[in-house]
């Protein structure tokens, strides 16, 4: 999808947990778009992530689901 | 079956333990205290010649037809009117009562036509029946003297005529009108033997009438009478069926002739509408036969191509053929489909099974995506199930009604009667709407507090009640205590207990005044029984889940969950968007919201399907609209929806659908949608369909075809060919079958039959051994996760900011008279009323720019640009304006955006920054060939 969507709708997820302490807050948006987006959408998630743009708890969450993710 | 006449008892029942026992002609009768002693006796089965009367409406006594005898009182009193008492003996027949009746009977018809034989009501009217049952065979009083035999005939409604000359000013219409729906057109004129029905000062079509057809029902003679009766004659035979439009799911009669409809009667047996319609229901079906229905498949290879007429044949292995070929080139995750709320649950489980077994992945989403997928998802998280909590005769028991960013006069007609009727009785009012929508002033009906929030500052104003709530200790703590995760509860009492959450701190955000706010909280929480009610105001936000969570906190800490009265209830926008979600719609999730990861649920599937399963959630619409611009989704099947018309960003829809190698569309027409598309398959009508819809109550109500499908192959039936030709072998023998296996896999459906619904008439889910007759209230004792869950919900506002460029607020919804993208309506005589979609705007704001009612003027927002007519109005309020989308020459979801719901992606049609700008005419692109630039919009007023 485009970079300015991917960004902006996971941007949008970590605004809605930032309430909580960070590593609970990182955990609930892994969490989140390891249940609601599909596949490819974590991919390209992952690939971008080092572009820059990202909510920090974004790039945590994507932390967590590089690790979780299969070999 | 034959033409089925339900049994009129003549007054309404009187629910209640304390029963009477009397004697009527002979017979014993009991019956609950304040039975009148006409309904008495029909429950023993003698009918008491009555034309006031009428079972829906509350007694009257004017027709002085219905008089009795009972033993030790004086006269002939008017059994309608007459409540029963302990040890009466009544007298329905004696030669004082039948010479009485026939003299009123013969003054009656001494003003009447005696044209029975040419009369369209003919075998279908109650005078004529009274007049047989009374005996009268002789008038002696002529024509010469005074009468109305040449009273003027209403014609103006497109659907029914009223013909004064006819009229027995029996007031069944006017009460109708009152009691039925609670619009109050309709009054009688004059006195004595000068009285007459009118819809105040002008015809019908001028009038307050919102053509519900309440009174045409209630009419006891011809007087009202539909047109199709008329041309066609008195129908002969009935179907039981459910209407096909919003939420409410009205069952209805289709009474025929042949397989020919005359006429939608509603049914007063119907769990969800007890015998009440609306203009949609009871008149606008006849597009299911409208010259412009498709009823052949078609091809094409590209879509500047005309269309090639194929059998069925050919056009399933056409298109088996074209989808293999893109997975072979770009691999299975190329392709998926769209469900659509507007089909039978048995055809979407199917879509849904094609997409996840012969598609060989989760690549399937739903028209919920864009309306109620955050119901799905807030409901969950909090109280354990994707559902609202109760049926809808449960308001009958509320004390204050809170309607949430729901317009039900116009999108839920059926129910907001029912609403209007309890607030009429006295229950209080909350409106929390940027609009001043009809329920927070309608007659006899008035809003307590209307709180009129900024658009998109619904979390905002949540979190303010529930602040107010809990810092000024009107939680039900014992409901929490015993109900509710304790920890979960005192996160949120510390969070919601900020300042920042307080209705001073958010007033400037919200535009709510903080001291209102504070008496509309304390309202909810201490006025007894609260329920919520919600549409789309609620879901289409970039915060709609969290609001719909926000709500069910509220609901949780007041204890207003879990028994009659109370409860968060969703109002669904089409006939089955609950069923089409429960149903396995969502990429992520089975039937019965079971996640596609969790390896039992899955393997269970696997097993019945005989088929691994992707573990992965599928691509979402907006995802397969990304991918398809990109190039790596190439093909979409869309079952009965309009995306091009109905999903946000116009333009990239387009773009979207103009980049597919191959777009399905199943369908009545060539809609906007078909533009794009490759291969049509013609779909069926609710008139020709055979399976269930599940309605905004959990209410799942059999649709049961009239008529043969019109395409030679039911919906169901061309998916099963289609996966069949793609190598996995689907078949069932009926849709009964389909069902059978939906309530094989699903636990809330497990009781679910199409002979149990046969036998019961309707079952609102969960239905299983726990509860064999359905649940119509939910989370009594316990919630269907166990303890309710309160989740905190902070207000992230939306990046759709207006500034000097955009300055408005543009927000969209629906009107009475049209359905969704008008693909059905638009078809049928409701253009009257709407024949175009208009932009209300504020005084001020038209002033401002130059703007006249009813002049064009561009409406343009950074996504796109379009052009309408206007409407000025106060309704709406100042930098906001409104208008619908049920024409595709406005095209209103040109100017909406990409802005989603951050957990479900609902579309945030409901915000959106736009600036207006008067035009001197229309271009050529804005003139439907349907509307007349010489005619004003307001010369029909618009159904309210």
């Amino acid at each position: 999808m485009a970079r300015p969507d991917l960004v902006r709708m996971a941007n949008q997820i970590a605004a809605n947990f930032r309430h909580h302490p960070e590593a609970q807050a990182a955990a609930e948006v892994a969490d989140h778009i390891r249940m609601f987006w599909p596949a490819l959408m974590r991919r390209e998630l992952l690939d971008d992530i080092a572009t820059g743009g990202f909510d920090p708890l974004v790039v945590s969450a994507a932390d967590l689901l590089r690790e979780a993710a299969p070999a | 079956m034959t033409l089925l006449k339900e049994h009129d008892l003549g007054t309404p029942g009187r629910p209640g333990p304390a029963t009477v026992e009397l004697e009527i002609d002979g017979l014993a009768v009991t019956v609950p205290e304040g039975t009148s002693v006409m309904r008495a006796a029909a429950l023993a089965g003698v009918d008491v010649p009555r034309l006031c009367a009428t079972d829906s409406l509350a007694s009257f006594g004017s027709c002085r037809l219905c008089l009795v005898e009972i033993a030790g009182r004086r006269g002939t009193p008017a059994s309608c009117t007459t409540p029963v008492e302990t040890g009466m003996k009544v007298s329905t027949q004696t030669p004082r009562l039948e010479r009485l009746r026939r003299n009123v009977m013969e003054l009656y018809i001494s003003d009447h036509p005696l044209d029975c034989l040419t009369c369209a009501a003919n075998g279908d009217c109650e005078l004529q029946d009274m007049s047989g049952a009374v005996g009268l065979r002789d008038v002696r009083y002529g024509y010469a003297g005074a009468n109305h035999l040449d009273a003027e005939a209403d014609e103006s409604n497109p659907y029914f005529t009223f013909d004064g000359s006819k009229c027995i000013v029996c007031s069944r219409c006017v009460r109708a009108c009152e009691e039925t729906q609670g619009t109050f057109a309709l009054t009688i004129q004059g006195r004595g033997f000068g009285s007459k029905v009118v819809p105040g000062p002008s015809n019908f079509l001028g009038s307050e009438c919102v053509s519900c057809g309440a009174c045409v029902q209630a009419c006891p003679t011809a007087t009202l009478e539909e047109k199709s009766v008329i041309d066609l004659g008195v129908p002969r035979r009935t179907v039981l069926t459910t209407c096909a439009y919003c939420g409410v799911g009205c069952s209805f009669k289709a009474e025929l002739r042949g397989d020919e409809v005359v006429r939608m009667v509603p049914y007063k047996q119907g769990g969800a509408n007890e015998g009440h319609s609306c203009v949609k229901g009871r008149f606008a079906w006849g597009y299911a036969t409208h010259k412009e229905r498709v009823l052949t498949p078609m091809v094409r290879d590209a879509i500047e191509d005309p269309w090639r007429v194929v059998s069925w044949e050919e056009a399933i292995s056409h298109t088996a053929d074209r989808l293999k070929s893109i997975q072979d080139r770009h691999g299975v995750n190329a392709i998926g489909g769209i469900t659509s709320s507007r089909c039978t649950n048995e055809e979407v489980f199917v879509v849904q099974k094609m997409v996840r077994a012969a598609f060989g992945n989760n690549n399937v989403d739903t028209c919920a995506r864009v309306c109620h997928s955050p119901t799905g998802f807030g409901l969950k998280q909090t109280f354990g199930t994707s559902a609202g909590t109760q049926d809808f005769k449960s308001v009958d028991s509320c004390d204050v009604i809170v309607v949430i960013g729901a317009n039900p006069t116009q999108a839920h007609p059926v129910f907001a009667s029912r609403m209007k009727r309890r607030l009429r009785e006295g229950a209080r009012l909350i409106v929390i709407d940027p609009r001043r929508t009809e329920i927070v002033r309608s007659p006899h009906v008035e809003a307590d507090f209307h709180l009129q929030l900024s658009p998109g500052t619904n979390v905002a104003v949540i979190n303010a009640m529930a602040h107010v709530i809990v810092t000024e200790d009107l939680v039900d703590h014992d409901f929490v205590a015993e109900r509710c995760d304790p920890a979960e509860f005192a996160i949120w009492t510390s969070f919601i207990s900020s300042p920042e959450y307080g209705p001073e701190a958010t007033e400037e955000i919200t535009g709510v005044p903080a001291a209102e706010l504070r008496a509309a909280a304390r309202l909810y929480a201490t006025g007894g029984n609260a329920a919520i009610y919600y549409g789309l105001g609620v879901t289409e936000h970039s915060q709609g889940s969290t609001m719909v969570m926000g709500m069910a906190n509220l609901a949780m800490a007041t204890g207003n969950i879990g028994r009659d009265g109370v409860g968060v209830n969703p109002l669904r926008g089409q006939n089955n968007v609950q069923g089409s979600c429960d149903m396995g719609s969502f990429p992520h999730e089975l039937p019965g919201y079971r996640h596609v990861s969790d390896d039992t649920v899955r393997h269970q599937f696997e097993e019945a399907w005989g088929r691994d399963l992707d573990a992965e959630p599928g691509l979402r619409i907006p995802n397969m609209f990304d991918g398809a611009i990109e190039g790596t989704f190439k093909a979409l099947y869309v079952q009965g929806e309009d995306i091009a018309q109905s999903d946000p960003n116009t333009h990239h829809v387009q773009a979207a659908l103009g980049a597919l190698e191959l777009c399905i569309v199943q369908d009545l027409f060539l809609n906007e949608t078909a533009k794009f598309a490759h291969v049509f398959f013609p779909g069926t009508s609710f008139l020709e369909k055979d399976g269930t819809f599940t309605n905004a109550e959990r209410r799942i109500n059999r649709v049961r075809p009239v008529m043969a499908p019109r395409t030679g192959k039911q919906e169901w039936q061309v998916v099963c060919d289609l996966a069949t030709a793609l190598g996995y072998p689907m078949h069932y023998e009926g849709s009964s079958e389909i069902m059978d296996e939906i309530a094989a896999m699903t636990p809330t459906f497990a009781g679910v039959s199409f002979a149990k619904l046969d036998e019961v008439g309707s079952i609102q889910w969960p239905c299983n051994d726990a509860a064999p007759l359905g649940t119509p209230i939910m989370h009594i004792g316990k919630f269907v996760r166990g303890k309710g869950r309160f989740v905190e919900t902070p207000f992230v506002p939306t990046e759709e900011r207006t500034n000097r460029r955009y300055p408005l607020i543009l927000t969209t919804g629906r009107i009475l008279s049209q359905y969704n993208v008008g693909a059905q309506t638009r078809r049928t005589e409701n253009v009257t009323w709407h024949p175009e979609d208009l932009l209300e705007i504020h005084p001020y704001d038209a002033e401002e720019r130059g703007v006249v009612d009813g002049g064009w003027v561009a409406l343009a927002s950074r996504a796109g640009e379009t052009e309408l007519r206007a409407h000025i109005t106060d309704t709406v309020p100042q930098g906001v304006v409104y208008t619908t989308f049920h024409h595709p020459v406005t095209g209103a979801n040109v100017v909406t955006t990409e802005h989603s719901d951050w957990a479900t992606n609902c579309p945030e049609y409901k915000v959106t920054a736009v600036q207006v700008r008067a035009r001197m005419h229309a271009t050529p692109a804005a003139q439907s060939p349907g509307l007349r630039p010489d005619r004003a919009s307001s010369d029909v007023p618009a159904l309210r």
